[in-house]
C-alpha cells in the first residue's frame, strides 16, 4: 500500500489529466468491461452458455425481474433481515465490547465461552433457528446477528484495549472524569478499530441472511438463487449473485463516505488503503 | 552514597522569604519516597526527596537517567501516589489534580481533534462555554504563532508545531503550575532553540511557575532560575544551583557568559559523579 501511496504522490506532482482517484475509478470500470466482454464473447463459443450464462442474458433477466416487481419483494426480504440483524449485532456488539473492555474480570471469565460460541459454524445453527423461529425473517435476523455481533464485539474490545495509556493519562491529569474520559478520549481513539469492524461485518451480514434463506425460507434473494439453481436456470442464479455483489459494494461505498467524515483526522492515505483492502 | 553529596543539598530555606509575594513557596515536596514492589523484590525510585518551589519560578531538574524523574512527575501530577511523604500545593496537603498543566516528552495532541480543539480540551472538561473557549484557544495559538493552523489535525503539523500546541494546551486553563517532562527532547536542534526561546517569552508574559525536567544541561541552565540536580537511584536532591544570568536570555548566546560556563562545568561534574555511582551500582 505504501508503495502505491508514494507513487500516487509522485504522480500528482507532475499533474496528470486525471486525479489518482479518478484513474483508479476509470481503471476499475475498464476491468469490469473487460471481464464482462470476455464472458459475453466466450460464452457460447468456448463453453456452453448453459453453465455460466451470459452478461446480456443476465441483464435482460434482471430487467424483467425488476419490471415484474418480484425483485423488490425478494430484495426487501433479504435486505430487511440483513439490516435488522446488522443493526442489532452492531449495537449489542458495541455495548458488549465497551462493557467487557472495562471489566477485566468479566472478560476473563467469558473469554472461552465467547470463543466456543463464535466457533460454531453458522450453517450448523441455521436449521435449529428454523425449528425455533420458523421460516420467515426472524431466523435470518438472528443468524445475521450471531455473525455481526462477534465481529463488532472483538473489534470494539481490541480498539478500546489498544487506546494508548498516554492519551488517557493526560486526560486524567487535565481533569477528565470517567464520562469525559470515555466519550472524549477512549471512544474516538478506538473509532478506527470499531469502524473496521463495521466494515468487515457487512459481508458477514449478507452471508448470514443468504445461508438462512438457503436452509428454509419463504422468500428472499437466497431462496430465489436456490430455486433457480434447482431448475438449472444459471441465468437466474447469476442474476442473484450479481445483485448480491452490488449490495455489498453499495453498502461499502456508503460506509466509506461516513468513514471519511468520521475519521477525517487520519492521514488520507490511511483511509484510502483501508477502503481498498 | 558519599556524605558530601547529601550535605550540599541545602534545602532548608527559612520561611521568612514567604513575606515577599513573589517568593512565596507554591509547592513543597516533603520527604517524598516511592518504592515499587513486585514479586522479584522492591525497587526504591525516590528516597525522602524534599524540595521547595517558589511562585513564578522557572525550576529545571536534571539527573542521571533512571533517577526517578518521571516517578517524581507522575506523583506531582497525580498519576501515582507516593509511598511516603507528601507534596503540598499552596500549603494544602495534596496537589489538586486540575491545578497542573502537564507537557509530556512525546507529542500528545489528540489526533482526532484539530489543534484548536486540542487546546480547548481542558477548558471543555471545565465546562467553559464554547465562545469563550474559542477566544482563549485562539489567543494562545497566536502567542505561539500557530493561529493559521488552528483547524488543522495533528498529522498535518510538524513536530515543533505539535509541541507548541501541547504547551499552550497545558496553559490554556491557567493551571497553578506548568510541568514539563523533557518536552524538547525529540526535536531537532534548530526547532528546539526556537521553542526554548518561545517558552521563555511565554513565561516572561505569564510568570507561571514551571517545573522543567531535562537531560540537556545547556537547556537546564539557560531556561531555569534554579537548577536541581538529582542523585542516581534512589533519587533525592543532590544540589540546587541558582542561575544568576540576567534575563531576558537568548539561549544561543549563553556560551559567552562566564557564570553560564562555570555552572555548566560544576553541574556537569556533579552529574558525572552520579552517573558513575549508578554504573558502579549494578549493570
Amino acid at each position: 500500500m505504501s508503495v502505491e501511496t508514494m507513487d500516487a504522490e509522485a504522480r500528482t506532482e507532475s499533474r496528470p489529466l486525471l486525479s489518482y482517484r479518478g484513474r483508479v475509478a476509470l481503471t476499475r470500470l475498464l476491468l469490469v468491461a473487460v471481464i464482462f466482454g470476455v464472458w459475453e464473447l466466450a460464452s457460447g463459443r468456448l463453453f456452453s452458455a448453459f453453465w455460466v450464462s451470459k452478461p446480456s442474458l443476465i441483464a435482460i433477466y434482471i430487467w424483467k425481474w425488476i419490471v415484474a416487481g418480484d425483485f423488490f419483494y425478494q430484495m426487501s426480504f433479504t435486505f430487511g433481515s440483513m439490516l435488522a440483524g446488522f443493526a442489532a449485532g452492531t449495537l449489542l456488539g458495541l455495548a458488549a465490547g465497551v462493557v467487557l473492555s472495562r471489566t477485566q474480570f468479566a472478560a476473563d471469565v467469558l473469554d472461552p465461552f465467547l470463543i466456543a460460541i463464535n466457533g460454531i459454524p453458522r450453517v450448523a445453527l441455521a436449521p435449529l433457528f428454523v425449528v425455533w423461529f420458523g421460516i420467515d425473517m426472524l431466523p435470518k435476523i438472528v443468524l445475521v446477528f450471531t455473525l455481526v455481533f462477534f465481529v463488532i464485539f472483538y473489534n470494539t474490545y481490541a480498539g478500546i484495549k489498544s487506546v494508548e495509556r498516554r492519551f488517557t493519562d493526560l486526560a486524567f491529569v487535565m481533569g477528565a472524569n470517567e464520562r469525559d474520559l470515555f466519550a472524549k478520549v477512549i471512544l474516538p481513539a478506538a473509532m478506527p478499530h470499531i469502524f473496521l469492524g463495521i466494515k468487515l461485518s457487512i459481508p458477514y451480514a449478507l452471508i448470514g441472511a443468504i445461508i438462512g434463506e438457503f436452509v428454509a425460507s419463504s422468500a428472499g434473494l437466497g431462496w430465489k438463487i436456490q430455486m433457480e439453481t434447482s431448475l438449472y436456470n444459471t441465468t437466474g442464479t447469476m442474476a442473484g449473485l450479481i445483485v448480491m455483489m452490488l449490495i455489498v459494494v453499495a453498502m461499502n461505498s456508503l460506509l466509506a463516505v461516513v468513514e471519511r467524515r468520521l475519521l477525517r483526522w487520519q492521514p488520507a492515505s490511511r483511509y484510502g488503503a483501508a477502503q481498498n483492502q | 552514597m558519599t556524605g558530601s553529596a547529601i550535605k550540599s543539598a541545602s534545602l532548608v530555606r527559612p520561611f521568612i522569604v514567604a513575606e515577599q509575594p513573589e517568593h512565596r513557596p507554591i509547592l513543597q515536596f516533603r520527604d517524598v519516597t516511592k518504592t515499587y514492589r513486585s514479586d522479584r523484590g522492591s525497587v526504591k525510585a525516590l528516597d525522602r526527596l524534599s524540595l521547595e518551589v517558589t511562585e513564578g519560578e522557572f525550576l529545571t531538574i536534571v539527573g542521571p537517567s533512571g533517577c526517578g524523574k518521571s516517578t517524581l512527575l507522575n506523583i506531582l501530577v497525580g498519576l501515582e501516589l507516593p509511598s511516603d511523604g507528601e507534596i503540598a500545593l499552596d500549603g494544602a496537603r495534596a496537589v489538586e489534580r486540575k491545578a497542573v498543566g502537564y507537557v509530556m516528552q512525546n507529542d500528545n495532541l489528540y489526533p482526532w481533534r484539530t489543534l484548536r480543539e486540542n487546546v480547548e480540551f481542558p477548558l471543555e472538561l471545565r465546562g467553559v462555554p464554547a465562545a469563550e473557549r474559542r477566544d482563549i484557544s485562539l489567543r494562545y495559538l497566536e502567542k505561539v504563532r500557530l493561529q493559521d493552523f488552528a483547524d488543522r489535525y495533528p498529522y498535518e503539523l510538524s513536530g515543533g508545531m505539535r509541541q507548541r500546541g501541547n504547551i499552550v494546551r497545558a496553559l490554556s486553563f491557567s493551571p497553578r503550575i506548568l510541568v514539563m517532562d523533557e518536552p524538547f527532547g525529540p526535536l531537532d536542534a534548530q526547532t528546539r532553540l526556537l521553542l526554548q526561546n518561545l517558552l521563555l517569552e511565554l513565561w516572561a508574559e505569564e510568570r507561571k511557575t514551571i517545573i522543567f525536567i531535562t537531560h540537556d544541561l545547556h537547556e537546564a541552565i539557560g531556561l531555569g532560575d534554579r537548577v536541581v540536580v538529582l542523585t542516581a537511584r534512589p533519587g533525592r536532591v543532590k544540589s540546587v544551583h541558582s542561575v544568576d544570568i540576567p534575563r531576558p536570555r537568548h539561549l544561543r548566546h549563553l556560551h559567552e557568559n562566564a557564570s553560564y560556563r562555570s555552572l555548566l562545568s560544576r553541574i556537569g561534574d556533579e552529574l558525572a559523579e552520579e552517573i558513575q555511582v549508578q554504573s558502579g551500582d549494578k549493570p
